[in-house]
């Protein structure tokens, strides 16, 4: 059987809420050791709530705390009291990557910084993720996806040009933890080569930046400050979302001629198709709200994958938007494994997102539930730091193990 | 001379517009040597597609190549002739990586397929970026950035529109797609990152491999929490959980209306509140039991969010965002991109940076969301030109006379 690609990586993860647990998780899928590092004296809130839906009946029943947390361990450690944070160094020692999302300067209070744990463990890889970054002068303000898709420029350009942005939102967290991933495996990499460790300062807010790079360009080049614009392009059309029979959507994009008369074939060429104000891709771009209206009529009477049969045939792009039962029950993601099973011993059985990179050699983990609160502090200080059971079991009444 | 993360890693890229070149780009600005491999005379499809310098479209101008394919050398060659693929196979030969994004049944058709580079190579990372992965129905289905952003389920999600959206038909209207190419930089970032974990495990095994990469997956992933509602429940809960979430229920904030724009707020816990009641000056409405505590305030929050909203209107963006921060409030402004190039946090860390190219000039890019500390992000040259590495890898690389260059030209090799 073939290891994943980061097997024998240890990660030290002292993170929360969505963008840290994320970044680490990640990794853990791709085959590393993650330790979460948590306590009941400070609970990761999504252990206990979601913004928007509401508060869960305990710490180990938060399906999204399982979402964001697979193939992870737990131990509890109250970082408040000297000794707990005395057996977090323990478990740094024994790491190759801190990941953190504290807001800059609390895991220096704690003891943990990067200059301390480098102390303990030379060549540790520390990543230091914030809504802002760990510079400048707003390095101390706080955000959650909400906040700084809003900052980084991708609410502004989502949504209708005549009606209020649409905003992003937990996916945005996701994208700054793929980011994270990311700076960490470049990390892990100089370290394979060099030996040496360091620090990695991540702005969430320029994680969504830096994916908007046209609409940047376009001002630092022009001094046109580009704007939302529904589902259309600049240059194509027809480029929309349309609303077919029963209600669902299907979008169709058209860059090329050949597409284009590909497309009037495959509807049957009426005879609108023929009108000089479609004649060629600058008039369609042009007239796009009839163009757009047309096709609506003809959408409407077929269901979203009728329509995708009939243009894709013909080489035609065309795809249903889908919502979360349409994904579940789309044949192709289901030959492809996207959804699996994990089997979480309080909740009981989860579908979950699988791994979503196909490695021909070193397969990413199968997924096991997140870790309920504290579940592996016999065998993280039992077993990888061999402290006895007794003293486990004293530390935990005294409140260090919590 | 600084350090760079990944000094010494050769890559190959046949890849255009965004994904591919994105997940090169990121390798290339880490410092990986990476050779762009265009078709000749037309190139990069980016290349074609705006925004142009001063809305003059030339192949050498646009803003999205340019900012897509920066510290990479550029060449040019037709691995549809036999010389081609000859000198292809060279160029995998001596590569660590190879990204591609052809449609799946091409590479195979051409003998390029992952089996016969390995072959060549056992040592090379083949990642391969298509809209739906290298297996399945729809394997061989076409989809630009539109179709490929709705079909990570995303859309559905933002469609229940925000609090300031009630009353106005926006959920009558299409699901919206994100903004410009984005689902398409984020699966550049999911190649990468697979990328570099497939070269990590490298040195343990000395082996390459395949790395198959879906970038409709890539973006279920992203919403990987609302994406499993329906199966966990076994009913379409999205809806009518996300509009309520949308609508502020169990969240004081969300998206407000100010005077001069849009503010985004999200006031959980009690600090955050009492941070929000201070800046509103203390009204008499926030001492009401039903916002004492952050379960109460989760089920009286549509009333808040009215209440808040009411106050935010006619305030700005900037004293909202400033003053609320100040106090813990945990607010963004919705930032447009000229907003974005002049935040004073963004040119504090050094976000953007100037970058001369021969045909632009002087032109500001954004940089990197991460600061390495010991490898920092830089940038050692500007997207390549056309074929502007030609000679340096034909004849210095792969040791091509000068002349046989010409005769290659001529023949529509290169």
């Amino acid at each position: 059987m073939n290891k994943p690609p980061l097997d024998g990586v240890r990660i030290a993860d002292f993170s929360w809420a969505w963008a840290g647990p994320y970044a680490a998780m990640l990794l853990a899928v791709m085959g590393a050791e993650v330790i979460k590092i948590e306590s009941n004296q400070r609970l990761d809130h999504v252990r206990l709530r979601a913004l928007g839906f509401g508060v869960f009946r305990g710490a180990d029943r938060s399906p999204f705390f399982n979402d964001l947390n697979l193939n992870k361990l737990s131990v509890t450690l109250n970082l408040t009291q000297p000794e707990a944070v005395e057996l977090a160094k323990r478990i740094v020692r024994i790491s190759d990557i801190v990941v953190q999302n504290m807001r800059p300067g609390v895991m220096d209070r704690l003891g943990l910084g990067y200059e301390e744990l480098q102390k303990v463990k030379p060549d540790i890889i520390y990543l230091s993720s914030s809504a802002c970054g760990a510079t400048g002068p707003e390095r101390g303000y706080i955000g959650y996806a909400p906040t700084f898709a809003a900052l980084g420029g991708a609410d502004h350009l989502t949504g209708y040009p005549d009606a209020a942005p649409q905003p992003m939102s937990g996916s945005i967290d996701l994208r700054s933890a793929a980011t994270s991933a990311f700076a960490i495996l470049a990390a892990l990499c100089y370290r394979q080569r060099t030996g040496e460790g360091q620090h990695i300062d991540l702005s969430s807010q320029e994680t969504i930046s830096v994916l908007l790079g046209e609409a940047i360009m376009d001002y630092t080049m022009n001094r046109r400050n580009q704007t939302r614009e529904g589902n259309r392009d600049q240059a194509m059309a027809p480029h929309n979302c349309y609303r077919c029979r029963g209600g669902k959507w299907v979008t169709i994009a058209i860059a090329t001629e050949e597409e284009w008369q590909a497309f009037c074939c495959a509807i049957g060429a009426p005879d609108w198709t023929k009108d000089p104000k479609f004649s060629d891709a600058y008039a369609r771009h042009k007239n796009q709200d009839e163009l757009d209206k047309r096709i609506a009529e003809w959408t409407i009477n077929h269901t979203p994958y009728q329509v995708v049969r009939n243009l894709q045939k013909v080489g035609v792009a065309a795809f249903p938007s889908f919502d979360s039962k349409g994904l579940y029950s789309d044949r192709h993601l289901k030959e492809r494994g996207v959804f699996t099973e994990v089997e979480h011993p309080v909740m009981g059985k989860r579908v979950v997102v699988a791994p979503h990179w196909k490695f021909s050699h070193t397969p990413a983990v199968p997924c096991r539930p997140a870790p309920l609160l504290g579940g592996h502090n016999e065998y993280v200080f039992g077993e990888l730091l061999g402290m006895h059971l007794e003293e486990i079991a004293e530390l935990e009444a005294r409140g260090v193990i919590y | 001379m600084a350090k760079k993360a990944l000094q010494g890693v050769r890559v190959v890229e046949l890849a255009q517009l965004v994904a591919g070149p994105y997940c090169a780009k990121l390798l290339a600005d880490l410092g990986a040597e990476v050779v762009k491999i265009e078709e000749p005379l037309t190139g990069d499809e980016a290349r074609r597609r705006g925004p142009f310098l001063g809305d003059m479209p030339h192949h050498e101008r646009s803003g999205l190549f340019l900012y897509l394919n920066t510290n990479k050398l550029g060449i040019t060659l037709n691995i549809k002739t036999k010389t081609g693929r000859e000198i292809f196979k060279r160029l995998v030969n001596w590569a660590d990586i190879l990204v591609e994004d052809k449609p799946p049944r091409v590479m195979p058709e051409l003998g390029l397929d992952y089996e016969n580079l390995r072959a060549l190579n056992p040592r090379l990372i083949m990642t391969s970026i298509t809209p739906f992965g290298q297996t399945g129905p729809y394997r061989d289905y076409k989809a630009y950035h539109l179709n490929i952003f709705h079909a990570g389920g995303e859309p559905s999600i933002m469609h229940q529109g925000s609090a300031v959206h009630r009353g106005s038909a926006i959920a009558d209207r299409a699901p919206v797609k994100g903004p410009g190419f984005m689902g398409d930089y984020d699966c550049g970032l999911s190649a990468a990152t697979a990328t570099l974990a497939a070269l990590y495990a490298r040195g343990a095994t000395d082996s390459g491999q395949h790395i198959d990469v879906s970038k409709q997956e890539t973006l279920v992933s992203l919403e990987r929490l609302e994406n499993v509602l329906y199966p966990n429940r076994k009913k379409v809960e999205t809806t009518a959980m996300i509009r309520a979430s949308a609508q502020g229920r169990g969240m004081v904030g969300g998206l407000m209306r100010c005077k001069d724009g849009y503010v985004m707020m999200a006031a959980m816990q009690d600090s955050q509140w009492r941070g929000l009641v201070e800046l509103m000056g203390s009204p008499e409405w926030t001492k009401d039991d039903k916002f004492k505590d952050e379960l109460s305030r989760v089920l009286h929050s549509r009333e808040a969010t009215s209440r808040v909203q009411q106050w935010v209107a006619d305030k700005t963006m900037e004293e909202i965002f400033r003053d609320g921060q100040e106090r813990g409030v945990p607010v963004g402004k919705v930032n447009s991109p000229q907003d974005v190039v002049h935040s004073p946090q963004l040119k504090s860390r050094g976000f953007f940076v100037e970058i001369e190219h021969p045909a632009t000039g002087k032109i500001e890019y954004p940089s990197a969301a991460y600061k390495l500390s010991k490898t920092p992000w830089s940038v050692a040259r500007p997207a390549p030109l056309l074929g502007e590495h030609n000679e340096e890898i034909y004849c210095r690389l792969l040791d091509y006379a000068r002349q046989d260059l010409a005769i290659m030209r001529e023949n529509g090799v290169i």
